[in-house]
């Protein structure tokens, strides 16, 4: 087996006296597509946004192919300084529940605005780019709209193509349908899936639809506390999972999703 | 006789026509003062309402100090000190600038407020997505909150600088020819005050009127979802 590309070892996360992340250890392989779910307050989420940088970490190490999160000589944990960060953030974006396009900027300008700020694409180079993953996503006549104009589902597929133009190692999707009315999922779940078949691609997925984390993960692993209780393929957990809070869960959240 | 005007004081119709020439040329120095203390308020509020917000504690604290204090004490006095104290101190500046520098030093106070208000606004998720694109911080401020505040800190702004505008006229003490001085200086001379003095009272509801007009059409005009700035 390669050396995994992220390891968590011993981590712990705290929101003041609420311990989120229990001496937590989970290690992922370059390319895997792995899937996180479990009740609320698990830790999914946190996981996701700690690897985003979004959120300190108390105890414990992080490491990112060869980057810590915490930088050699640095004051502690999650004391890196700016430029170590964006370091580290330059191999991973986020896809968000709440798509957080930027409202006073058209779909192309949302796409090409960090290719051309950070990675010094030129202008053109870019929106070239940003027209192919346009066009990933379905939504190539889209490009001059802004996004009030579009529904939930057009926004976060766009979402999805501006985290691609970084092209980052690592894509996070922290429950990128939960926000979508019902009849718009599908079209979200689907540029998802063709984003799946890339190898290099390594994909982090918090996510309540079970059938489609079966279909397109590697592995899922079930959070409760703070922790993971148990993990293995789709087929092993969805079909036989031994763990009670396993088997309670998806039970729970099996009967609303038929 | 007054830049080249002479005064008609025959009758008061004819008083106030001749010296409205003169009184206009004092317009345009008020304006003046106005828009260049308006601007030097609005660069030096936002300097003052990112240094609040400043990780570095002491940063943050002394800025927060600063504008306080600023807040706390009169225009007139600042003024006063900028004009007598500092030429003790080597630091001479002409009568215009020093009502410039004092009027833009005392609205950045407000203005940052304002700033501190509408970064408070913009929503946290917009942060975190710009954060996780990798943006560094000047151009998330630049590209991505300043834009999206624009339209939410306008009205406020509109109105402090109908505010300033009505303030100028201090500005008359230490010896700027504005509108009102140059109106003082009529009435020194004709021994008439009642109509410079009315007709520089006026002209400011006219003018804070006309300015209060534009600023809701620009509020109109503004997209509400922000201004992009490039």
């Amino acid at each position: 087996m390669n050396p995994p590309l992220i390891r968590f070892t011993d981590v712990n996360k705290r929101f003041g006296p609420l311990t989120v992340l229990d001496r937590f250890n989970f290690a992922v392989q370059p390319g895997e597509k792995v899937t996180l779910i479990g009740p609320s307050g698990s830790g999914k989420s946190t996981v996701l946004r700690i690897l985003m940088t979004l959120e300190p970490f108390q105890e414990g190490t992080l490491t990112l192919g060869d980057l810590s999160y915490h930088e050699p000589n640095g004051r502690g944990p999650f004391m890196a300084s700016d430029k170590h960060l964006r370091d580290l953030r330059k191999n991973v974006g986020m896809v968000f529940q709440s798509f957080n396009l930027f409202p006073h900027m058209s779909v192309l300008r949302n796409i090409v605005e960090a290719p051309i700020a950070v990675l010094d694409m030129r202008r053109d180079a870019a929106e070239a780019r940003a027209l192919e993953l346009l066009r990933l996503v379905g939504l190539l006549d889209k490009r001059d709209q802004f996004p009030s104009q579009l529904s939930g589902g057009q926004q976060q597929r766009v979402a999805i193509a501006r985290a691609m133009a970084m092209r980052p190692r690592v894509l996070l999707f922290d429950e990128p349908t939960s926000a979508l009315d019902p009849q718009l999922v599908g079209e979200v779940l689907g540029v998802i899936r063709t984003l799946a078949h890339e190898h290099d691609l390594t994909m982090l997925l918090v996510t309540h639809e079970m059938r489609f984390a079966r279909e397109i993960s590697d592995r899922v692993c079930f959070f409760a506390a703070g922790r993971i209780v148990e993990q293995g393929t789709p087929e092993r957990i969805f079909s036989s999972p031994e763990q009670p809070r396993t088997q309670e869960f998806l039970k729970s959240v099996l009967t609303g999703q038929g | 006789m007054m830049y080249g005007f002479t005064y008609d004081t025959s009758s008061r119709l004819a008083y106030a026509l001749s010296i409205l020439p003169i009184l206009g040329i004092g317009l345009i120095v008020t304006l003046e003062a106005a828009v260049a203390g308006f601007v030097f308020a609005l660069v030096l509020g936002l300097a003052w309402s990112l240094l609040r917000r400043s990780r570095i504690r002491a940063v943050s604290w002394g800025a927060a100090c600063i504008v306080e204090f600023i807040r706390d004490t009169p225009l007139l006095i600042q003024l006063f000190f900028l004009y007598y104290v500092l030429p003790d101190y080597g630091v001479i500046l002409p009568a215009f600038l020093t009502g410039v520098l004092a009027l833009g030093l005392q609205y950045s106070a407000y203005t940052s407020e304002v700033y501190r208000g509408g970064f408070d606004a913009v929503p946290r998720e917009q942060w975190e997505a710009a954060t996780a694109l990798n943006l560094s911080r000047f151009r998330i401020y630049r590209d991505i909150v300043i834009p999206q505040t624009i339209p939410r800190i306008a009205p406020a702004m509109g109105n402090y600088a109908v505010s300033m505008l009505k303030e100028t006229p201090v500005l008359s003490v230490v010896t700027v020819l504005d509108m009102l001085n140059l109106a003082n200086m009529i009435g020194d001379r004709t021994f008439e005050y009642l109509v410079p003095l009315s007709l520089v009272g006026l002209i400011f509801p006219i003018m804070t009127t006309l300015c209060s007009v534009g600023i809701h059409a620009l509020e109109r005009i503004l997209p509400k979802a922000g201004v992009a700035l490039r």
